[in-house]
């Protein structure tokens, strides 16, 4: 195969790899093409309090489960000096802490991030258990209890049509203040809450039911208490109901935690145990909820993504993933334009500093500095110094102007030249150096044609790089690295006409 | 202002991208590059395949050489100071006469022996050679050139730029300095170029800057005048260093002396594009013509090379 087959078979190849990589990731793995916009992720934090009586002490927490209108993105614990594990017990989650020895107010945490859906929510999962365990009423002592029971489970029959109407008719009356028979069987099951008893009353009438606990998310709410609500089977789904007010459905915002499980919180070794939760909201970009949901094993991509790096080097290869676009459009104004530079790659590393500096400032210090530097360089020529010297002499000059500018523009109140140290020294050094030389040999035209050339390559480069697109797709879609590539590739093989040429033949065949 | 790509295309204008890519990568095999890269080793298979070259008077290749400088070049009259791996004319610096101590340049001015010293330390450090590497320093004999050129160059030696391609000429031109270009035949330091005939060695016009000129703007000569004495010889002797270095694609540099007639003053493995200019031609026609060619007439000595060249023009 000729060279310049294999050229353009591998640039397409490269090309093809890369675009649909990107396809891939964004369709199956819904990673938005477009730095969409903001989505709401809600931060909530449980925190236990107890007092360790100064035994072993072993802690069990209820954690929520996966959630039909939510997505869990993350969850943390904290809990310092506590051994933690994630236990199973039938079927629900319980964060265990446990410690040889505690004593005093011991705090614990677990944090989670969740995420609502947009989409609409599906009803609850059937998974719970349906059996009913009638409460021991039996005995003289309740027989009042059940008969003012009958009654009122008989209004509310009358009242209804079918068990959902029913339980609302029941919760309802139960919490009616003027209902007499609510206000005996509240006075016989005085030790029960409010909440027990309504469940008592439920299996009493043959209905399946449980608690379900969950927290409303509310903007920036602290230490709430977990809130309580009746769930009952009417022989097709769970229905949930305020056991209050008997009003159906699940609220809005709200967060299931706990469903039928006994308690929310069992500290053993220790005493006045709560749990209050705190919520908070964030707006976060809508990919990093794309890229948590994804999760570890669905997506080898995601694992082998620049997400799976700490933070820190996240930012650090943020930029060098920039680099290659830099060099896509030095290699296209070179091969296309045809844009005369001071060294190829030169205003790559100029681009980057102007990207920390913004751009006039950028521009105004490295035009200050290569004048300097210039006119030092033209000092230096006449003490006959080896080039590597009088290189590190240019940069030790560099090195000393960056401090000036630095300490002067400081105390003149300007803080954006304090950004200064972030050119490439050495670089700026070779090309003074260079500079010189070409305006020993070519004159200060040729100086002038490249420093506006190596300026105007710079400029472009500093825009793609800060460009909120180019940034979101390199840093998301490292494949685009292919697509790079490819075309650089492809651009290398290039032998049509350059701009430049345009114009620089453009008398010929006039004659 | 600008043209347009397919108007330079029907003037068969070679690009750059297509020089480098269709040219030189295709023609000149990159391990050969040292050969005209280095002008030593340049010279010394020119003088090994019996090709004329400038006298070499001495070679400078360390530091500690310069402490004897003095004993070096003391003596001498004229010369030129070269670095061996230079590009583009960099460095080279011509001495033309002595005033007692001092050195005499072309345009008057006189150098001391420290800026002699100066200027040979920059060529070892690598101020003038492709990538900034450490280079040796040549001293030459200086070319006393013909007299035809007499009026058509300023302060400094005109060369011709001969291109050739499989060791066929396909495009000349003469390159003239100026007082702008400081005596050196560069065209982008401001020399002229005079684009030639083939057939004749005729001058066809001149520009100077990439813009078309009539007369030479020192000595006010009109260009239309000047022919090259012995033009065959001198596309013989360029048409033969594509043997010596097996280069497919070059410029070669030929000045006339006045003694030696025509020499090899250095090959140019990159040679650039500004000859279309001079000479108002597309490359592009020629070496496609060339490129047609079968491989017996591509085994031709340069002498049937150059006829063949000459009948197809």
């Amino acid at each position: 195969m000729s060279p310049r087959a294999q050229v353009y078979l591998l640039g397409f190849m490269l090309l093809l790899l890369g675009f649909g990589l990107v396809a891939y990731k964004s369709k199956a793995l819904g990673l938005p093409i477009t730095p969409s916009a903001y989505q709401t992720v809600w931060t909530i934090e449980a925190k236990v309090e107890f007092q360790a009586k100064g035994s072993e002490v072993k802690v069990s927490l209820a954690l929520p489960k996966a959630q039909t209108n939510m997505d869990v993105l993350d969850e943390t614990f904290s809990s310092s000096g506590y051994g933690f594990t994630v236990e199973n017990i039938n079927g629900h989650n319980r964060a265990i802490w446990s410690k040889r020895h505690a004593e005093g107010k011991q705090t614990l945490y677990y944090k989670l991030d969740v995420h609502q859906h947009q989409n609409h929510r599906a009803p609850l999962p059937v998974e719970l258990s349906t059996e009913v365990k009638r409460p021991d009423w039996g005995g003289s002592r309740y027989e009042s209890l059940r008969v003012v029971t009958a009654s009122i489970i008989e209004q509310s029959r009358a009242t209804s049509a079918d068990r959902e109407t029913f339980v609302a008719q029941l919760l309802k009356a139960l919490n009616d203040p003027q209902n007499k028979d609510a206000r005996l069987i509240r006075n016989i099951l005085k030790d029960r809450s409010q909440m027990q008893t309504a469940l008592e009353l439920l299996a009493w009438a043959d209905i399946p039911a449980h608690m379900l606990r969950g927290i409303y998310l509310k903007e920036d709410r602290s230490r709430m208490a977990a809130v309580e609500l009746v769930e009952i089977y009417d022989g097709e789904h769970w229905l949930v109901f305020e056991p209050k007010t008997g009003s159906k459905g699940l609220p809005k915002n709200f967060l299931v935690w706990q469903r039928g499980d006994k308690s929310l919180i069992d500290v053993e070794g220790g005493t006045r145990s709560r749990v209050r939760f705190s919520t908070l909201e964030n707006n976060v970009p809508k990919r990093h909820i794309a890229l948590k949901q994804m999760g570890g094993e669905q997506a080898a991509l995601m694992d082998y993504s620049i997400y799976s790096l700490p933070i820190e080097q996240q930012s650090v290869f943020k930029f060098i993933l920039l680099m290659p676009v830099g060099a896509l459009i030095v290699i296209f104004t070179r091969v296309v334009l045809g844009v005369r530079t001071a060294g190829t790659f030169m205003p790559i590393l100029l681009a980057i500093a102007f990207v920390q500096t913004s751009l006039l400032s950028g521009v105004l210090i490295f035009l200050l500095i290569l004048a300097v530097g210039l006119w030092v360089r033209s000092y230096l020529s006449r003490l006959d110094l080896l080039l590597v010297s009088r290189i590190a002499a240019v940069v030790v000059i560099v090195v000393g102007m960056m401090a000036m500018i630095s300490i002067v523009s400081y105390k003149l109140g300007i803080e954006q030249a304090l950004t200064v140290t972030f050119f490439p020294m050495i670089v700026i050094a070779w090309t003074i150096e260079h500079m010189s030389i070409l305006w020993e040999d070519d004159g200060p035209v040729e100086v002038l044609i490249q420093t506006t050339g190596s300026l105007l390559v710079a400029i472009f480069c500093y825009i793609a790089m800060t460009n909120r697109y180019i940034e979101h797709w390199m840093f998301n879609f490292p494949e685009l690295l292919l697509v790079l590539l490819g075309t650089i590739i492809i651009l290398g093989h290039y032998t049509g006409y350059r701009v430049s040429e345009l114009i620089r033949f453009r008398h010929m065949g006039q004659q | 202002m600008i043209t347009s790509p397919a108007k330079l295309k029907k003037n068969k204008i070679l690009g750059m991208n297509s020089r480098n890519i269709e040219y030189i990568a295709r023609y000149n095999a990159r391990h050969l590059y040292p050969l005209v890269d280095d002008k030593l080793k340049t010279k010394r298979s020119a003088k090994n395949a019996g090709i004329a070259v400038p006298e070499l008077l001495g070679v400078i290749e360390s530091q500690w050489q310069l402490k004897n400088l003095h004993g070096m070049i003391g003596n001498w009259d004229k010369f030129v100071i070269k670095p061996t791996r230079g590009s583009g004319g960099k460095g080279i610096l011509v001495i033309t006469g002595r005033d007692s101590e001092l050195y005499v340049k072309p345009n008057g001015s006189k150098l001391d022996l420290a800026a002699i010293r100066r200027h040979i330390n920059n060529i070892l450090s690598g101020l003038y050679s492709l990538g900034g590497k450490p280079d040796c320093v040549m001293l030459e004999a200086l070319i006393e050139y013909d007299a035809v050129f007499n009026d058509y160059t300023y302060e400094g030696v005109p060369d011709l730029r001969i291109i050739v391609f499989k060791g066929f000429p396909v495009m000349a031109m003469l390159r003239c300095s100026t007082h702008a270009s400081d005596g050196r035949a560069n065209l982008h330091q401001g020399a002229i170029g005079v684009g030639l005939d083939l057939i004749t060695g005729h001058s066809l016009f001149a520009v100077q800057h990439d813009r078309p000129i009539e007369k030479h703007p020192d000595t006010d000569k009109s260009f239309s005048e000047l022919e090259i004495p012995g033009w065959d010889n001198i596309l013989e002797l360029a048409s033969s260093c594509y043997e010596m270095t097996g280069l497919g694609y070059i410029g070669c540099d030929i000045v006339l002396d006045k003694q030696q007639g025509p020499v090899i003053l250095e090959l140019n493995a990159r040679p650039g594009l500004a000859i279309q200019l001079a000479s108002g031609h597309g490359l592009l026609e020629r070496l496609h013509y060339v490129e047609g060619l079968d491989a017996e007439t591509l085994e031709l000595p340069p002498r049937e090379k150059v006829r063949l060249v000459q009948s197809h023009y």
